[in-house]
């Protein structure tokens, strides 16, 4: 096992642990991607790049796209923006 | 010749006055009646956020957390029993990883003869160079038979979950649906000439995996992943108005029939001839040119359709509702 293949290790935990911790659930879906895209890198180098292939295009492709469609469908992703809104009118109130 | 009369005149008479009793602007008893359409009745949707704080609220009330010593009591313990239970269950599980062999060990219980004759007979006896797929489509094609059918029965339960009914009114017409359509194509000119250049050549490449499945990495499933992608990111970039030239409710019904029904039947086949001894006369080929290795060129195409199919229709079903 090589350096690289550790540290891409490293950042599968650091992806999952984070997924659970994140509070925004935009946030986590993008994680989620990222995880799925390091899984991808990690297949290749387990010597199954069947597998790599299928991991990049239904992990982090379809998966990741059916996840941003019901986020929209539940209306969790204008949240976000309301906020801003909310807050940019509360400190020129302030001001 | 009928003349056209002034408006003053034409309000003096009779006529006049029994077309504006009819239509009810004016009423013989209350006088002028004002006309206003009805507004229609709107119910704001509440964000996640608000419902969660609203949840909240009302948990406090009930509860009454201030005050109510044991509960609080219970919460806390609760939380500490989570962790612990899931720091057990994560060491209990390395703790078992830990007797798994090494990765690349001789003697391991899987180095059985199974594997043994897939690579060693894979090419003569399956004419695929990529001996995974060999395996897939040709030892274990019964396996992905039944893959491509979960696939299908998914679909069919996403089209009848979140299929969307066209209501009609009380005039007939049909309602207009509350989804993304309207709203589509949003002319984002970054998107558009991104996905300009980007379309084709992904789809072109879902092409060469799926045709070069049993030459190198990659086969069906993976090959209609892609498209499927690729026919996603153009309706994103193009709205729906382009892509339903091209594929409809009817292109996705044959196409998913007219594939699985191939791959039954082929498949079918070679298994009846290979329970029975007897020869399939299906020709492998030379091993390493396109047009080899029997019948697998055939499936890869057929689960390829299937899975791009869907993976398109999964997207239009969360998006719209309807094709």
């Amino acid at each position: 096992m090589t350096l690289f293949q550790l540290i891409l290790l490293g950042f599968l935990v650091v992806c999952a642990v984070s997924v659970s911790f994140s509070k925004n659930l935009l946030n986590s879906v993008l994680i989620y991607m990222s995880f799925s895209l390091v899984m991808s890198v990690l297949w290749v180098c387990l010597e199954s790049p069947d597998l790599a292939i299928t991991e990049a295009a239904v992990g982090a492709g379809v998966t990741s796209i059916l996840f941003f469609a019901t986020l929209k469908k539940i209306h969790a992703i204008q949240i976000e923006k309301e906020k801003t809104e909310k807050e940019t009118e509360k400190e020129e109130a302030h001001e | 010749m009928s003349k056209l009369r002034p408006k003053e005149e034409y309000e003096k008479t009779r006529a006049f006055r029994f077309f504006r009793w009819l239509s009810g602007s004016k009423d013989p008893y209350l006088g002028e009646v004002e006309m206003k359409p009805q507004e229609e009745h709107k119910i704001e949707e509440t964000t996640i956020l608000e419902r969660m704080q609203e949840k909240q609220m009302l948990r406090d009330r009930i509860y009454d957390a201030e005050h109510n010593k044991l509960l609080v009591a219970f919460h806390r313990i609760y939380v500490i029993c989570a962790v612990v239970f899931c720091i057990v269950l994560a060491g209990l599980l390395l703790y078992t990883v830990s007797y798994l062999p090494k990765t690349g060990e001789a003697d391991k219980p899987v180095n059985n003869e199974v594997p043994a004759r897939y690579i060693e007979n894979g090419l003569q006896e399956t004419g695929a160079v990529n001996i995974v797929t060999g395996m897939i489509l040709d030892y274990r094609a019964f396996d992905t038979f039944g893959e491509s059918n979960v696939l299908f029965v998914a679909t069919i339960t996403v089209l009848i979950l979140l299929h969307a009914d066209r209501k009609k009114d009380k005039n007939g017409r049909e309602e207009e649906p509350e989804n993304d359509r309207i709203y589509e194509p949003k002319n984002d000119a970054i998107l558009q000439a991104a996905a300009k250049v980007l379309v084709p050549v992904i789809i072109i490449f879902g092409i060469y995996v799926i045709l070069n499945g049993h030459l190198s990495p990659g086969g069906g499933f993976s090959g209609g992943a892609i498209i499927g992608a690729g026919l996603i990111l153009y309706l994103n970039a193009f709205g729906f108005q382009k892509t339903e030239k091209l594929f409809t409710e009817k292109t996705y019904k044959w196409i998913s029939f007219g594939a699985l029904t191939t791959y039954c039947l082929a498949k079918s086949y070679s298994f009846f001839t290979g329970a029975n001894h007897l020869e399939s006369h299906i020709p492998l080929g030379t091993p390493g040119h396109i047009l080899s290795s029997g019948l697998i060129l055939i499936l890869n195409i057929c689960v390829g359709l299937v899975v791009a199919c869907t993976m398109y229709t999964f997207y239009v079903m969360f998006r719209k509702g309807d094709f």
